[in-house]
């Protein structure tokens, strides 16, 4: 297991993600309302780029006629199928007790700490006044 | 609301994967590609006119769908142009990762077959057809055609028919399964008879405009789930009246591809059918046979969008009951309910079974080398 730093948190905004490549896989960093979270760029389901997909929330209903839309941004939609994942979990919606995306853990530190190390640093510079995104990979 | 997202990379990895595709759908990049195989006078016509086919609001879908363009999300080709219009990104995405020896056009755009001006249907079909010529077939080896033809007017079908089967890189004769009147009806013989006269299977993909509600008469669908689930039953009464009319005795050398229809529900629809005539074969004497033995041996399934029981082995034995000579891999690229080859069966496949649906059948089923 090694730490990764992947990005400047300024790169990620609330509600955006960036798709990093990490050991040579393909790792979406989402940051959800100031939360990051890690996971594995390919669908369980059918190997499709699932962090290419859409943020969207998640329709509840207690009966026809009842409905609400909660926790908004927070499941990712696969771009083919339209498979839906907890991103704060990587838990399928459609298949919850079978079915996940691997996460990795994530972590912010800032950019002095970076630099005592031991990270792994190799695709840009990091400043010391800087917070960045690290991945546990 | 529907959002494009635009691929960032493209999964170059090689595979020992080799294919046949038996429905990859192209695209004009806009209706104005067709211009160059269209006489002026058409031209005239579909700018003056457009489409007028049997639904209120021509130019939409029968229901609003999941993705922009029924499209993988990440389908789009750089520059923004319609998923399945760029024959270089189609390389890049799915024919060379894929390992897509043959890939079988379905153009559905224009909806040549469902047009009420015969004329014009004709006009376009004619013109797409020349455009997968123009297109694709010359630019990309390893594609195939589709016959594009007017089912509600024979006469211009077997016209066009004719003309194309002379160029082998058409590998079917197109039509809609939703039509003027059930297919088996003797009205659209005359096409059947052309297919088997040129030795052309019948390929029959989903959709077409009924004119009336996809839930079968009984009114409007409310959700997409509902309306997309329409596609089997339609299907469904497709092989039903085929059947039933005779064709297969009047035609016994004639084969359908059902495309994009599942699967599943074939030997259901054979037990009922089965058990039915039993009762009233006097009504049908024109059929020497049982109706399953009709559906055993004239019609081809592609296999998606696949079934997907919990159990795998549940959907081996539905293939074993169909015959797993009448599957053929599909994947419906760049459509967003795409099948990928390598995850599309869920349990694993001898090789002699793997070998049979992801290129053999189709490879006999179209005369392919």
């Amino acid at each position: 297991m090694s730490r990764h730093v992947v990005a400047s948190v300024g790169e990620v905004a609330p509600g955006n993600s960036k798709i990093v490549t990490v050991k040579g896989r393909e790792i979406g960093v989402f940051n959800i309302k100031g939360e990051y979270f890690a996971l594995a760029n390919k669908c369980p389901h059918a190997g499709a780029s699932l962090c290419q997909g859409r943020l969207g929330g998640l329709a509840l209903s207690d009966g026809p006629g009842d409905y609400r839309l909660v926790r908004q941004g927070e499941l990712l939609k696969c771009p083919w199928h339209g498979w839906e994942f907890d991103v704060r979990t990587g838990q399928s919606w459609c298949d919850p007790e079978n079915t996940y995306v691997r996460q990795y853990a994530v972590s912010v530190e800032g950019g002095e700490e970076l630099l005592k190390g031991p990270y792994v640093i190799d695709t840009f510079k990091v400043a010391v006044e800087e917070n960045y995104i690290i991945v546990e990979m | 609301m529907n959002i494009n997202v635009r691929g960032q990379s493209i999964d170059q990895q090689a595979t020992r994967l080799a294919v046949v595709d038996c429905d990859i759908h192209p695209q004009m990049r806009a209706a104005s590609d067709l211009f160059p195989f269209l006489s002026e006078r058409w031209r005239t016509h579909m700018q003056t006119y457009s489409s007028f086919v049997r639904q209120a609001l021509a130019e939409t879908l029968a229901y609003p769908r999941m993705t922009p363009d029924v499209a993988r999300r990440d389908a789009w080709p750089p520059g923004g142009a319609p998923p399945g219009s760029d024959l270089q990104f189609m390389r890049e995405q799915h024919l060379d990762p894929n390992g897509v020896e043959v890939g079988v056009l379905v153009p559905l755009r224009t909806g040549a077959g469902s047009q009420r001006n015969l004329d014009y249907g004709a006009a376009l079909a004619h013109a797409m057809n020349d455009w997968q010529v123009a297109e694709w077939l010359d630019k990309e080896p390893r594609l195939r055609g589709s016959i594009l033809c007017t089912p509600e007017d024979p006469v211009a079908a077997v016209r066009e028919i004719e003309q194309r089967a002379k160029d082998r890189r058409f590998v079917q004769v197109l039509l809609p399964p939703r039509t003027d009147e059930p297919l088996g009806r003797r009205r659209y013989w005359p096409i059947y008879e052309a297919a088997v006269r040129n030795n052309l299977p019948i390929g029959m993909h989903v959709g077409g405009v009924s004119g009336h509600p996809a839930t079968g008469g009984s009114g409007a669908p409310s959700y997409y789930l509902e309306e997309h689930h329409s596609l089997v039953p339609a299907m469904q009464a497709v092989v039903t009246s085929m059947v039933l009319e005779g064709v297969f005795e009047a035609f016994p050398s004639l084969k359908v591809a059902l495309v994009e229809g599942s699967f599943a529900w074939s030997p259901a629809l054979s037990w009922r059918l089965d058990k039915a005539w039993k009762h009233m074969k006097d009504e049908v004497p024109h059929l020497k046979r049982k109706p399953s033995e009709y559906v055993r041996e004239h019609f081809w399934y592609t296999t998606q969008p696949i079934e997907e029981p919990d159990d795998p082995q549940d959907l081996f034995k539905v293939m074993d009951w169909i015959g797993w000579d009448h599957l053929m891999f599909s994947t419906d690229y760049p459509h967003w309910d795409f099948d990928d080859p390598r995850y599309v069966f869920k349990a694993k496949l001898d090789e002699k079974r793997r070998s049979m649906i992801f290129r053999d059948n189709a490879k006999a089923l179209y005369g392919l080398v």
